[in-house]
C-alpha cells in the first residue's frame, strides 16, 4: 500500500479542537465533518486539499479532546497519511482504529517542507520527498497494530477473530 | 520484577500473574463510558459487529452533558439518538437531563466508579477517576464501541513517572496550582503513553476534589491516567457517596520494587497561585509573574473544577464584593448533587448577589459549545482544562487557565488576580 500527494506542514501539538473545532461536534458523518477539517488551524486547508495529500507535523500531534470526529474529518477530507514527530496517544489508537494511516519520523518531518510531493511505502516504512530527492525511515508498526490496518480497523479486526 | 499500581489494576484486569511496561494486553472493563458527542458515533459504530448487543447493561454509562440541555437540533438529534440506544438496551447508567451532570463528576459521586476498576471511556477527561485509585483512560468512538459491545480493551501496559508530593500547600493553593505547576514542568506531552502515579505525604492534605482536578488533567500532560493510592480520604469519599448501590472496591498498591522512568519531588508548601496563559496548559506563570492581564469573561465550572470546594472556595472570594463592571462571570456546578449542595450552603446566592450568573450543569463553555463562547480578542479566565486556540470561541480569543480562587479573584478585579491581594484591601 502506498500513498503520494502533496505536504500540508504544520508544528508541534497540533490539537484536535483546532483539527475539528467543537462548533462542528454535532456533525456525525464524515463528509460533513471534512467540510470543517483543520479550520482553526488553516483556514485554506479545505479548499486547497486534494485526494492522497499529506499532511506532516511536529510532536505529540492530536494532543487534546478524544473526539474521533479528528481523524474521520482527515481522512474523509481525502488526506492519506499524517507523518508526525510523534502522535498523542489516544488519537494514534482512534486512528488506527478507524484506518487512517499514520507513520511517526522525527528526520522525515524536520526535512519535508510544505508543498513537496511526497510518497510513503506502508509496507516498508519508507517515505520517499520527491520534490528534494530525498529518502526516510519512518517507525513501522508493531504486528498487532499491522493486523488490526490489514483488518480495515478494530470492529472488522473482532469480527474476524470471532 | 515490580509493578506500579497502574500495572498492578492492569495484570489483574487481564487476567495475568504479571505484566511488563510495553506489552500488549486485553483488559476486562468495569465500566464504559459515551457523552453525547462520542456516544452516538460509538452506537453508529455497533451496527457493524457481527455480535449484536451490548456486554453488560450496568456497565456502560451514557451521560448527555456536553451539548446537553440540547443546544441547537443537532445536538437535540444525537441526545435523541443516544436515549434511544439506552432505553432500547436496558442501560442502567443513563441519566437524563435533571438527574445528569458532567459525566466525570457524576460517576464518581454516583458510585459507578470506584477503587480498583479498569475504566475506559470517549472523553479524554475520563483519567479523572484515577484520584479514586481506579485505571481509567480516554479513548475514541470505536474503542467505546468495543468496549460496549465485548466489555475489553486492549491496551500498551504504559510505564509510569511517580510524583512524590510532599509539605502542605499554603491557603489558596489547591488540586489545581498542582497538576498546572507539574503539566508546566514536563509539558504537554511530557507524559506521553505513560502513566503519572502520585505518592507521598503531602497527598494527605489533599482532598478528594483536589485529586479529581489533579488526575483529571493527567491527559493535559499527555498521560494515559493519573493515579493516587487509596488512603482514609478515598475510603470515607467511597462510603459517603455510594450510599446502598456501593460498589465492592479493591486496593492495589505499587510493589516497593515498582521501576518508574523518572521521580519528581514536589514542595506543596513552595507552590504559588498558578495560571496557564495561552494556548498550551504548559505555558504556567506564577501569580507574581502575570502582570496586567485585562479579561471579559470568567468560567468557573467543568469537569475538573465543578466540585463543591470549586463553589466553596469561590463564594468565599466573592462573598460580600461584587463582579466587576463589564465582566461576564458564569459559574457551573458540575451536578445536580453539587448545585443543590451549593444551594442549602448559601453559595448560589452569594455567586448572584455579586453578579455571577450559575447555570445547570453542562460542559458548554470548556469546549467552546455554548454557554460562554467567546467573541474576537476576548480573554477569559476558567478554571477549565485547555486554553488551546479557538477552544472557547474566535480563533483570536484567549484563555487562561486557573483555580477557582484566581478566578474568582479576577472576576471582583477585572484582571487576572491572586484572592491575596482582595485580603489585603
Amino acid at each position: 500500500m502506498k500513498a503520494k500527494g502533496n505536504v500540508f506542514k504544520y508544528g508541534d501539538n497540533v490539537d484536535t479542537d483546532v483539527i475539528i473545532p467543537a462548533r462542528h461536534l454535532a456533525i456525525t458523518d464524515p463528509k460533513g465533518l471534512a467540510q470543517y477539517c483543520m479550520e482553526d488551524i488553516d483556514a485554506d486547508f479545505v479548499k486547497k486539499v486534494k485526494p492522497g495529500d499529506i499532511i506532516v507535523a511536529g510532536k505529540n500531534f492530536g494532543c487534546g479532546s478524544s473526539r474521533e470526529h479528528a481523524p474521520i474529518a482527515i481522512k474523509a477530507s481525502g488526506i492519506s497519511c499524517v507523518i508526525a514527530e510523534t502522535f498523542a496517544r489516544i488519537f494514534y489508537r482512534n486512528a488506527i482504529n478507524i484506518g487512517l494511516p499514520i507513520i511517526e519520523s522525527a528526520q522525515a518531518v524536520r526535512a519535508i517542507e510544505a508543498g513537496d510531493v511526497v510518497e510513503i511505502d506502508f509496507n516498508s516504512g519508507m517515505i520517499y520527498d520527491i520534490t528534494k530527492g530525498t529518502t526516510y525511515k519512518g517507525q513501522a508498526f508493531p504486528p498487532f497494530m499491522q493486523e488490526l490496518i490489514a483488518a480495515g480497523g478494530l470492529i472488522n479486526y473482532i469480527n474476524k477473530s470471532n | 520484577m515490580g509493578m506500579t499500581m497502574t500495572q498492578k489494576i492492569l495484570a489483574a484486569a487481564a487476567g495475568l500473574e504479571e505484566i511488563f511496561a510495553g506489552q500488549l494486553i486485553m483488559a476486562n472493563l468495569d465500566m464504559v463510558l459515551a457523552n453525547d458527542i462520542t456516544g452516538p458515533v460509538s452506537i453508529k459504530e455497533m451496527d457493524k459487529f457481527a455480535k449484536k448487543g451490548i456486554f453488560d447493561k450496568d456497565k456502560i454509562a451514557l451521560i448527555p452533558d456536553h451539548f446537553s440541555p440540547n443546544k441547537d437540533i443537532k445536538s437535540a438529534q444525537n441526545c435523541k439518538y443516544m436515549r434511544e440506544f439506552a432505553y432500547a438496551n436496558d442501560i442502567t447508567h443513563f441519566y437524563e437531563v435533571g438527574e445528569m451532570g458532567i459525566e466525570h463528576a457524576l460517576l464518581p459521586e454516583k458510585g459507578i466508579v470506584t477503587a480498583g476498576d479498569t475504566v475506559i471511556g470517549a472523553d479524554s477527561h475520563t483519567c479523572t477517576y484515577g484520584a479514586l485509585g481506579a485505571f481509567s483512560t480516554g479513548v475514541g468512538s470505536t474503542d467505546a464501541a468495543v468496549g460496549m459491545a465485548t466489555g475489553q480493551a486492549w491496551f500498551k501496559v504504559p510505564s509510569a513517572i511517580k510524583f512524590v508530593l510532599t509539605g502542605k500547600p499554603a491557603k489558596w493553593i489547591t488540586g489545581k496550582d498542582i497538576i498546572l505547576h507539574i503539566i508546566g514542568m514536563i509539558g504537554v506531552d511530557g507524559a506521553r503513553y505513560r502513566s503519572l502515579e502520585f505518592v507521598g505525604d503531602g497527598i494527605a492534605h489533599l482532598s478528594m476534589d483536589d485529586r479529581f482536578t489533579i488526575s483529571n488533567m493527567a491527559i493535559e500532560a499527555g498521560g494515559k491516567n493519573g493515579i493516587f493510592p487509596v488512603d482514609d480520604v478515598t475510603i470515607e469519599y467511597l462510603k459517603s457517596h455510594q450510599g446502598n448501590n456501593a460498589k465492592p472496591y479493591k486496593v492495589y498498591q505499587a510493589d516497593e520494587d515498582a521501576i518508574y522512568d523518572e521521580t519528581y519531588t514536589i514542595d506543596l508548601s513552595e507552590l504559588k497561585p498558578t495560571v496557564a496563559f495561552p494556548h498550551l496548559p504548559e505555558n504556567t506563570r506564577t501569580i507574581d509573574e502575570v502582570g496586567d492581564i485585562a479579561i471579559d469573561q470568567v468560567v468557573i465550572g467543568s469537569c475538573t473544577n465543578g466540585h463543591l470546594e470549586d463553589m466553596e472556595i469561590a463564594a468565599k472570594v466573592l462573598a460580600g464584593r461584587k463582579v466587576k463592571k463589564g465582566l461576564r462571570v458564569i459559574i457551573i456546578p458540575a451536578t445536580q448533587q453539587i448545585y443543590m449542595d451549593a444551594i442549602e450552603a448559601g453559595y448560589i446566592k452569594t455567586f448572584i448577589e455579586a453578579g455571577a450568573i450559575v447555570s445547570t450543569p453542562t460542559c458548554g463553555p470548556c469546549l467552546g459549545g455554548y454557554m460562554g463562547i467567546l467573541a474576537e480578542n476576548e480573554r477569559c479566565v476558567s478554571t477549565t482544562n485547555r486554553n488551546f486556540v479557538g477552544r472557547m470561541g474566535h480563533v483570536t480569543s484567549e484563555i487562561y487557565l486557573a483555580g477557582p480562587a484566581v478566578a474568582a479573584a479576577s472576576a471582583v478585579t477585572g484582571k487576572i488576580s491572586c484572592p491575596c491581594e482582595l485580603e489585603e484591601k
